[in-house]
């Protein structure tokens, strides 16, 4: 069998691999901010909220995590304009993103909580400490450092995951290796590519969140 | 059947055709004299024939072919045939017409005859009844769905202007898909997609706003059956005139027939 690689059919498309692959820096980007933040909410809720709103992040964090990503998204984008909210293909990509990682990383940092033991909130209590201070810097704080490798790990696989989007036609690094290689039929080199794109932005991924984990909880 | 067989079978074929094109009668003089006329039919090719709930053949083809039949006056016997088989099973004689969704180009010209065009085939952009688009331009700043890598698609990215948003998607049910979820108001794509949406949902039929490529069907015949084609050609000629074949057309593609055919 011979087989000729040629990359340089690629050439002509270089534009529309660098967009999809600023779509899917900003994509994880922004779901990990917002959905970190979304899930922190959350584990408040579940352990020092109040009972209802516990109830209801329970049931989200439940209906989430056990269902695929690719049916919430299509979910989102196919079903919901059914009830009359109809969001474009970038939305619904963002939306999914972040109700995803918003209820994984909502019990990774439960788990962070509730290792921490009782004593250190009941010192805080006894210095006066208010219950957001206490939550703020005793609770919160331990809790991030204790869990921070796996949240790491499950920032890289929403990443990874976001190549779905491309299914509803938001114009990520999959959709553009997509594209491109239903122009040029070059599947064995767009693909290459495009997995090669995706190795190079887990590990400059896990490099930046290594280097937020040192300067935001430095070690002793 | 083994292989000397299958060439002496094949040499007698060749053998027959050869004398039968100067000496034998009509094709047409045939079909009257034996009061049936037999017709290949596609068997896999929803809405032009597909299995009905009792396994007949039925769909736009298979009216065409009763209709003909009923015009001659003969008894119409359908062929089921596949995409493959269907020009050698007239080359055999095995029938005296296709019409299986065939289209025309030059190698199918050079040995069979096709009639004028009875049944329309494209691809084209298609949109909501009341919207106005008559030309790739008054695509400008509006957004069209249709399926990646297809040929429509690939057409309408060459065609459309600048301003104009080509959602892509994976494939025929997701493009079709955002259409009926209403994420898209345009779509390119065939006219037998086309008809599949409106009969699943005909409160958000996509009509067609202008074609793409136009690649109608024809009825096919063997060569020198000059009788035949002629008289074909007046069936269909009639069938337009009465409103017979947009009979057929709304009935299986949810679309009158086009001007162009």
């Amino acid at each position: 069998m011979k087989f000729a690689l040629n990359f340089s059919d690629l050439l002509p498309y270089w534009n529309v691999i660098l967009a999809g692959l600023i779509f899917t820096i900003v994509l994880t980007a922004v779901s990990t901010v917002v959905g970190v933040a979304l899930g922190t909410a959350c584990a408040w809720a579940r352990t020092f909220g109040p009972t209802w709103a516990g109830a209801i992040v329970r049931g989200y964090v439940e209906v989430i995590r056990n269902t695929p990503f690719i049916v919430q998204l299509f979910f989102i984008f196919f079903g919901l304009p059914a009830l009359g909210l109809k969001l474009d293909e970038t939305t619904a990509a963002f939306l999914t993103m972040v109700i995803n990682l918003g209820a994984y990383s909502a019990e990774i940092i439960r788990a962070g909580i509730k290792a921490v033991p009782a004593g250190h909130i009941e010192a805080g209590d006894s210095l006066a400490m208010t219950r957001f201070e206490i939550f703020r810097h005793i609770v919160l704080k331990q809790a991030f450092q204790k869990v921070y490798p796996a949240l790491s790990s499950q920032i890289i696989i929403v990443m990874l995951g976001s190549s779905v989007v491309s299914q509803i036609s938001a114009e990520d690094l999959t959709y553009a290796a997509n594209f491109v290689q239903s122009r040029n039929f070059r599947a064995f080199e767009v693909y290459v590519v495009a997995a090669l794109l995706y190795l190079l932005l887990a590990i400059v991924a896990r490099f930046i969140l290594r280097g937020v984990g040192r300067l935001a909880f430095p070690k002793g | 059947m083994n292989i000397r067989k299958i060439a002496l079978s094949l040499s007698l074929a060749a053998a027959a055709a050869a004398f039968s094109a100067g000496a034998r009668a009509d094709a047409l003089d045939d079909v009257m004299k034996a009061k049936v006329i037999r017709i290949a039919v596609p068997q896999d090719f929803a809405p032009f024939g597909s299995a009905g709930p009792d396994l007949k053949p039925v769909g736009y083809d298979i009216d065409m072919a009763n209709l003909i039949g009923k015009e001659l006056g003969v008894k119409v016997e359908v062929v089921p045939v596949n995409s493959a088989n269907r020009i050698p099973y007239l080359q055999t004689k095995k029938v005296e017409l296709v019409i299986s969704s065939l289209g025309k180009n030059e190698e199918r010209e050079k040995v069979i005859a096709f009639s004028n065009a009875y049944a329309p085939f494209f691809q084209g952009v298609f949109g909501l009844k009341d919207a106005k688009i008559a030309k790739p331009e008054d695509l400008a700043g509006k957004t069209v769905g249709a399926t990646r890598g297809s040929i429509e698609e690939q057409e309408i990215t060459k065609l459309a202007p600048p301003t104009a948003t080509i959602k892509r998607y994976e494939d025929n049910n997701a493009t079709i898909a955002s259409f009926l979820s209403g994420q898209v108001d345009i779509i390119a794509t065939g006219n037998i997609v086309a008809a599949a949406i409106a009969e699943k949902s005909p409160g958000r039929a996509p009509v067609s706003k202008f074609v793409i490529k136009d690649s109608p069907c024809f009825v096919g015949m063997n060569k020198g059956e000059d009788k035949l084609l002629a008289k074909v050609n007046e069936i269909i000629a009639k069938a337009k005139a009465d409103g017979e074949l947009n009979k057929i057309s709304e009935k299986w593609l949810k679309a009158p027939i086009p001007a162009s055919i």
